[in-house]
C-alpha cells in the first residue's frame, strides 16, 4: 500500500466509498444471477454490473490515478464507453438465441410466433 | 473537396478523441496519426454504405440523455432490491407494446436503451406489425409499462429522428 | 487512518467481486441451458474486469487499466460469437 499513501484523505476516503459501491452492485448483479428463477428473468441481473457497478470502479479508478499522477487521467472512460456500447448488443443477441431455442423446442412459456412471419 | 476526404465528420473527430485517449498524449505527432486514422477509418466505414441518420433537436437528444442515466440509476437500485428480497412471487414476462417509432437509427437507440436499463430487455421487433417484443423483470401492471416507455422515450425519438 | 480505510475497502471490494465470481461460475456448472453458461461467462468477464481495477488501484499502477480493456474487448467478441452460435447451429448437450 506504499504508493496509495500519497492520496491526501478526502481522495482515499472518496476512492474507498466508489469501489465499495462498485463492488457491491457487481455483487448483488451475480448474486441474481445465481438466485433468479428461469433464464429470462436471469438476463436482467448482469446489467446491474455492466452499468453502475462498471461506472463506481471506474469513478474510483479516475480519482486515484488523477489525484495520484497530479494531471486528469481519464482513459479508463473508454472502458465504459465501450462496455456501454456492447453489453446491449450481447445481451439482445443471447435473448434472441435463447427464444429461438425455445421456440424450436416448443415451449409455451415464451410467445408464439405469430403466423405472419 | 471536403466533402470528399472528410464524409463523416463526426466519427473521425470521435476516432482521433479515442486514439488521444489511448495514448495519453497530446504531442503533434500523435495528434497527426490520429487524424489520418480518424479520416481513413471514417472513409472505410463509408464503404459499407451505412443509411444516412438525420438528426434534429439536440437539445431534446441532450434531454434524453440525462433521462436515460437517471433512469438507469432507479432501476439498479430497483433491481437490486428485487434480487435481496428473496422473493419468489417476483411476476416477470414479456410485453409487447405497439409503435409509431420505425427509423431505424431511432429503433437502435430505443433497442439500446431498453436494454441497458436493468429491468426490461429488449426481445425481438416485427418490422411489419411495427410491434416491439420486451421482456419485463418486475412486470406488475402491463399497461404502465407499455405506457412509460411510449411516453418516456418513444415520444422524444420520434421528435429527434423523423 | 483514511488510508487504513482505502486499503480496507479494496480488499472487501476484491471479496466482493472474487464471490461475485463464483456465483458466475456456480452458474456457468449448474446451467440448465446453454444459453444460461453463456450468460454467466459473460457476467463472469465483467467481474474479472472489475477485479482487476480494483487490483491497479491497490497497486498504484495503470497497466492493469489497459488489462481491463483488453478483456472488455475479447470477452465481447468471445459472448457475441457464442450467441450466434446458439442461435445457428445444431447444438449438442
Amino acid at each position: 500500500m506504499s504508493r496509495l499513501d500519497a492520496l491526501p484523505p478526502w481522495a482515499a476516503i472518496l476512492v474507498a466509498a466508489f469501489v465499495l459501491l462498485g463492488a457491491l452492485f457487481a455483487f448483488v448483479g451475480s448474486l441474481g444471477l445465481l438466485r433468479l428463477e428461469n433464464f429470462y428473468q436471469r438476463v436482467h441481473a448482469p446489467t446491474l454490473g455492466t452499468t453502475l457497478g462498471t461506472f463506481f470502479m471506474l469513478a474510483g479508478s479516475i480519482t486515484c490515478f488523477s489525484v495520484l499522477h497530479g494531471r486528469p487521467i481519464f482513459y479508463e472512460i473508454l472502458i465504459g464507453v465501450f462496455l456501454t456500447l456492447t453489453t446491449p448488443i450481447t445481451l439482445m443477441l443471447l435473448v434472441r438465441a435463447a427464444l429461438y431455442r425455445d421456440r424450436e423446442e416448443g415451449s409455451q412459456d415464451v410467445p408464439q410466433l405469430t403466423p405472419k412471419d | 473537396m471536403i466533402r470528399r476526404w472528410l464524409p463523416y465528420p463526426i466519427l473521425s473527430a470521435l476516432l482521433l478523441a479515442v486514439w488521444l485517449l489511448l495514448q495519453q498524449s497530446v504531442a503533434p505527432g500523435t495528434i497527426l496519426l490520429g487524424a489520418l486514422l480518424g479520416v481513413a477509418l471514417a472513409k472505410v466505414f463509408g464503404l459499407l454504405r451505412p443509411p444516412k441518420a438525420r438528426l434534429r433537436h439536440y437539445p431534446l437528444l441532450g434531454r434524453l440523455f440525462l433521462r436515460v442515466v437517471l433512469d438507469i440509476f432507479r432501476s439498479n437500485l430497483a433491481v437490486a432490491r428485487l434480487i435481496l428480497r428473496r422473493d419468489s412471487r417476483t411476476r416477470s414476462g414479456f410485453v409487447a407494446i405497439p409503435l409509431t417509432l420505425t427509423d431505424h437509427h431511432g429503433l437502435a437507440v430505443l433497442a439500446c436503451i431498453i436494454t441497458s436499463t436493468p429491468g426490461t430487455i429488449w426481445v425481438s421487433y416485427d418490422p411489419d406489425a411495427n410491434i416491439l417484443l420486451i421482456h419485463v423483470l418486475d412486470l406488475v401492471d402491463e399497461a404502465g409499462w407499455i405506457d412509460s416507455i411510449k411516453r418516456r422515450y418513444e415520444r422524444p425519438l420520434l421528435e429527434i429522428f423523423q | 487512518m483514511s488510508h487504513g480505510l482505502l486499503g480496507a475497502a479494496v480488499i472487501v471490494a476484491q471479496i466482493l467481486l472474487l464471490l461475485a465470481m463464483s456465483f458466475s461460475i456456480i452458474r456457468m456448472v449448474r446451467g440448465p441451458r446453454a444459453q444460461d453458461r453463456v450468460l454467466a461467462l459473460d457476467a463472469l468477464y465483467v467481474n474479472a474486469m472489475l477485479l482487476l481495477l480494483t487490483v491497479g488501484i491497490r497497486s498504484g499502477s495503470l497497466l492493469y487499466v489497459e488489462a481491463g480493456l483488453i478483456i472488455a474487448l475479447l470477452g465481447f467478441a468471445g459472448t457475441v460469437a457464442l450467441s450466434k452460435f446458439l442461435m445457428r447451429g445444431q447444438v449438442i448437450e
